[in-house]
């Protein structure tokens, strides 16, 4: 008797633990419907449309993303400035990352302190990080300029001019990533490999070098992939250090892509052409993503897999 | 499945941020050499330099007189510390208001991240259910979705519900499940938790929500403070979502009001440089103090769970 109702009992009870499963996780259901779902839909419909928040929407069909591409040379200029800023800073940021990670893995006196000091900038609001260094960049009275002075350099003007101020932005963000997640997580990946791989390796000859290129690193790409990824589009989205420290000056020299976005939208309030460039910039960064997926076979090695 | 492996990694943040790492013995034998191990104390030093130099020029900075701020060669300390600039710039603008919302915001919105992603996790951790490894990858692939390709309709969709102006736009959406990371977070943490003590629960009639509260949660404080710190420091943080939805400045999160002040001293003369880094330490100093008190939850979660990636 029991043997024969146990089963159907057990699959009600499966099912009642479905239920409940779908009940736990509809939270993000919900979410993902109205926060992310809907709204990339409906702003698939506004980017068709000249919608500006004031008089109704009427239908342009594709209009708004050929004047992105044909009519609007600022769209040009900060697909120029977000790329050159991406590139540059973000494998700078992942090199610095994994040397202060490195170091770090070392044994050493005070290693909880110098990582708390090298973690700190990472957590520092970014408005008050950026009026920090928009003072430390001054050209006539910052510090680094007086640095510079004191090796013989007489320093640009950094946010002031069209040539330094990217990479004056670019060093603001290193000194606020570098010691970051980024190096959490490669401070993770390096305890993860086994030190038996490095004395047997050290045993056949290998100098730290080679051992760190053909063990460390190898091991190490899963997270070097991981902080790629999220780096990249991070550094894509670049917005606030040029909104507070440059407003996308001077000349557009660091008018980057959400900035753009941010004042066709919330500024001129061309809510239809702000929703095209949110497509654009969402399709760029998905297929730029995909095919770093795609590329990573070739050099991301997952220890242990099959 | 290659997305499980890839998962793993952003889990060892908090492993890392502890101290249990077993002693290195061997590992870099060059480095002992007693030449090497001065360049490499060195290379710390310079490092830590260059993280905290620009911390501490500021904090020193907030201190000076307005006759020491234009000065070059720029003295690190001023030749008199003058507390009062604190003030000052606290009634230059109502950073003790803009201090009060930040609190009212930041905590609103994490007690929703944490209480939704608790749920949420749990359902993916403990249950079974037709679609469920699928609609996870939906949740890992949200991580990679840029928060503005939905701005402008989420605004939109807020405007029409009448919260233009409101914190609702900063709070609520905390609510539906915290986002991928806390999620993914606290997922993995309770799959490292052993399944028997819900399951003697469950033959013992407790509810699911019942084991959720009274078993899971009280074993997973130390992923629980992870996921606290780093939503504190998400939402204090924030700067893109309250320039576009608050308007009335007594409404502002510090950030903005920061921001606010910057353009304000700008057009208000010279010489506020030091009010401003007084505002800016203003900022920063609840993120300081957060992490320092929970760095040693960090230590003692990892100590408990003994996750890696």
């Amino acid at each position: 008797m029991i043997a024969k109702i146990a089963p159907h009992r057990r699959w009600g009870l499966g099912k009642r633990k479905a239920l409940e499963g779908y009940l736990y996780i509809s939270p993000f259901l919900l979410g993902f419907v109205l926060f992310i779902l809907g709204p990339a839909l409906a702003s698939a419909y506004v980017s068709l449309t000249d919608y500006n928040a004031l008089s109704a929407p009427n239908f342009v069909g594709l209009a708004n993303y050929i004047k992105a591409f044909r009519g609007d040379p600022l769209f040009w200029v900060s697909i120029g400035n977000t790329v050159y800023y991406a590139v540059i800073a973000v494998p700078l940021s992942l090199l610095g990352a994994l040397g202060c990670a490195v170091l770090l893995n070392q044994r050493m006196k005070l290693r909880a302190a110098f990582r708390t000091m090298f973690f700190l900038p990472s957590i520092t609001p970014i408005v008050a990080s950026t009026l920090l260094w928009m003072w430390i960049l001054n050209p006539d009275f910052g510090l680094l300029n007086y640095v510079l002075s004191m090796i013989g350099i007489s320093g640009p003007k950094w946010l002031g001019s069209t040539e330094w101020s990217k990479p004056a932005l670019i060093l603001i963000y290193l000194w606020g990533s570098m010691g970051g997640g980024a190096m959490i997580i490669f401070l993770a990946g390096l305890q993860g490999v086994p030190h038996e791989m490095h004395e047997s390796a050290a045993i056949d000859g290998a100098n730290l070098w080679h051992r760190f290129t053909n063990i460390t690193i190898p091991l190490l790409t899963p997270s070097i992939f991981f902080n790629l990824v999220l780096g990249l589009i991070g550094g894509l989205r670049v917005f606030t250090v040029a909104f507070v420290a440059t407003n996308g000056g001077p000349s557009y020299a660091t008018y980057f892509f959400i900035l753009h976005l941010f004042n066709q939208a919330f500024l001129y309030l061309e809510m239809g052409y702000g929703s095209a460039l949110a497509w654009i910039f969402t399709f760029f960064v998905l297929a730029l993503t995909a095919v770093e997926f795609r590329l990573s076979d070739r050099w991301v090695y997952y220890a242990g897999q099959d | 499945m290659a997305i499980e492996r890839r998962e793993l990694v952003p889990l060892s943040v908090d492993v890392a941020l502890g101290d249990t790492q077993r002693p290195t013995a061997r590992r870099g034998f060059r480095w002992s050499t007693l030449l090497g191990r001065g360049a490499f104390y060195l290379v710390a030093i310079i490092l830590s330099a260059a993280f905290i130099g620009p911390f501490l020029f500021t904090v020193t900075t907030s201190f000076k007189a307005p006759n020491e701020i234009y000065v070059f060669p720029p003295r690190f300390f001023p030749s008199q510390w003058l507390w009062s600039n604190y003030p000052q710039a606290w009634t230059q603008a109502p950073f003790a208001l803009f201090f009060t919302n930040t609190i009212i915001i930041t905590l609103l919105a994490m007690t929703g991240q944490i209480v939704s992603a608790t749920l949420v996790a749990y359902g993916f951790a403990r249950f079974r259910f037709p679609g469920r490894d699928a609609l996870f990858l939906l949740v890992i692939s949200t991580l990679i979705l840029p928060e503005e390709a939905v701005i402008i309709p989420t605004f939109l969709m807020f405007k029409a519900v009448g919260w233009l102006d409101t914190w609702f736009p900063l709070i609520v959406p905390a609510y539906f499940g915290g986002g991928a990371f806390s999620i993914f977070l606290l997922r993995q943490f309770f799959l490292t938790l052993p399944r028997e003590m819900d399951e003697a629960a469950e033959i013992d009639g407790a509810s699911s929500r019942r084991i959720l509260w009274t078993i899971v949660v009280p074993l997973s404080k130390p992923a629980m403070a992870t996921l606290a710190i780093f939503s504190f420091i998400g939402h204090w943080n924030s700067f893109f979502l309250p320039l576009i939805y608050l308007n009335t400045t007594s409404k502002f999160t510090i950030s903005l009001g920061l921001s606010y002040y910057q353009n304000v001293a700008t057009a208000g003369g010279p010489a506020t440089e030091q009010l401003l880094m007084a505002a800016a330490c203003t900022a920063t100093l609840p993120i300081i103090v957060v992490f320092f008190v929970f760095q040693r939850q960090f230590v003692q979660g990892i100590v408990l769970s003994g996750i890696k990636g």
